[in-house]
């Protein structure tokens, strides 16, 4: 009993400037404490949700990510610290949300959220945050809220814009789905690794998610359901549109909904997206013969034997300035999504060659493969 | 007829228009008349699109995974392509974002 009275009063002083609120006060904060959140990715966006979700007193929360913390996270994923990079990103991240507050059950799930655990995973929380980073996680995420009925805080950041929403929330709410019936072509679909993304971006958009969720489970507010919040973080912009409601005859979430309990485990979301659970790039490209093609070794070999060659590289010049090889020209070939993996510079041999230059050649797989397999010092990116 | 329209694109969209997010452009109207947002996407792609119109348009209307929006309210709710445009509106292309 005793313990009961200092574990109380230690809650009211922890969150006693959340208590102190008029709009939210201690009915709030005792459901918000008796509510459990499950945070589906714990990258750019879902290190502020969970580390926002956990101080605010959120009772149990769930990470879900099956990556390793890398080098080239740490400037936007603020949850994982240096000496985390090569672990699990769940764990890193549910280490740090207890370390921040005690009091709260953490549940790490070092597993991908896939067809067959996602609604399992899903049911076991009142309140879903989507901080994944692909398609084919984003279609999966919201079918399984929309069966499970399980309000989605759906927030989204690459280069320098953001997108928030909430779906599958009360009566009218709309999934994603109903936004989006038919799943974008992979290669409409940037990433963070091609198109960057800049660290605070994700950080204002999974904060945002964090209230979001904050406001579902606890009553309070408005939530972003049937709005979108759209983010230009260069103009200093954030502004609100109005979206549909639940679409009648929605694959996932109407009442003709053909995605149920029993089919989702075996919908077939990597076609149906025609990529991969993971932000991976879309496949190489084999637009060439092999003879107009050089590996890179064989290219480092003909470069140390001092044959006469020029080396054209065809990447965006922010990249040429990462790195190039020695002595190369920099032509970028400014085409919508800039990749590195040598998809370009096969589309800029064609053009070369049905132009007349018949002595074209491209390099198998890019800078990306001239890193693994010719010159172990050139940056990875 | 022709409408002074205001036509936004964002979301990673605006590189496949000279790297620009917003024009003002004078529509001219279509096959009815009036100006709709059929027109105005037409105009897009024919006159600010610079390269890969696959990127903005599948079949007769926007590519899987664009919203558009007209004075700041999903086309769902306005009509579609069928949207009537006047003088001072706006036209939003957002293409979804799913990096995170």
């Amino acid at each position: 009993m005793l313990s009961e009275v200092v574990r109380l009063r230690a809650e009211i002083e922890r969150y006693s400037r959340q208590i102190v609120l008029p709009a939210f006060g201690v009915e709030a904060q005792a459901k918000l404490c008796g509510a459990a959140v499950l945070v589906v990715g714990a990258g750019g966006l879902g290190s502020p949700a969970a580390l926002y979700l956990a101080a605010a007193g959120v009772g149990r929360l769930g990470i879900v990510d099956c990556d390793a913390v890398e080098r080239s996270n740490l400037h936007r994923q603020v949850i994982h610290s240096e000496a985390a990079v090569g672990g699990h990103k769940a764990l890193s991240a549910a280490a740090a949300c207890r370390a921040v507050n005690s009091s709260i059950q953490v549940e790490a799930h070092c597993c991908r959220l896939a067809p067959g655990n996602a609604l399992e995973l899903v049911r076991g929380y009142d309140a879903v945050v989507d901080a994944s980073d692909n398609a084919f996680t984003r279609y999966l995420l919201s079918d399984a809220c929309a069966v499970a009925r399980r309000p989605l805080m759906s927030g989204a950041a690459l280069g320098t814009d953001g997108h928030l929403t909430v779906y599958c929330l009360g009566d009218d709410g709309p999934c994603h789905r109903c936004l989006f019936p038919e799943a974008p072509r992979p290669e409409a679909c940037g990433r963070c690794s091609d198109a960057g993304v800049l660290g605070p971006v994700p950080g204002i958009i999974g904060t945002l998610q964090a209230m979001e969720a904050v406001k579902v489970v606890t009553g309070v507010g408005r939530p972003l359901s049937r709005r979108l919040l759209m983010l230009d973080a260069l103009q200093g912009r954030m502004h609100t549109v109005k979206l549909r409601a639940k679409m009648v005859g929605c694959v996932a979430c109407s009442a003709a909904a053909t995605i149920t309990s029993a089919s989702l485990a075996s919908y077939d979301y990597a076609a149906f997206t025609g990529a991969q659970p993971n932000d991976a790039a879309p496949p190489q490209l084999h637009l060439l013969r092999d003879a107009e093609r050089l590996s890179p070794a064989a290219l480092r070999e003909r470069l140390e034997d001092g044959e006469e060659a020029v080396v054209v590289d065809v990447r965006p010049r922010n990249q040429f300035d990462i790195a190039h090889i020695p002595g190369s020209l920099s032509c970028p070939y400014d085409v919508g999504r800039p990749d590195q993996r040598g998809n370009d510079s096969q589309r800029v041999v064609a053009l070369l060659r049905e132009n007349g230059i018949g002595c074209a050649m491209d390099m198998v797989g890019g800078l990306q493969a001239w890193a693994a397999l010719a010159d172990p010092s050139f940056p990875a990116y | 007829m022709a409408a002074r329209v205001k036509i936004e694109l964002s979301g990673g969209l605006e590189i496949i228009f000279g790297n620009a997010k917003e024009y003002t452009a004078q529509v001219p109207s279509g096959a009815s008349g009036k100006v709709t947002v059929l027109d105005v996407m037409l105009y897009a792609r024919d006159h600010l699109l610079t390269e890969r119109p696959e990127l903005f348009m599948k079949g007769n209307s926007v590519r899987p995974g664009i919203l558009v929006l007209v004075n700041d309210v999903d086309w769902e709710l306005t009509g579609e392509l069928q949207t009537e445009v006047a003088d001072g509106d706006s036209v939003v292309f957002i293409s979804t974002l799913h990096g995170g």
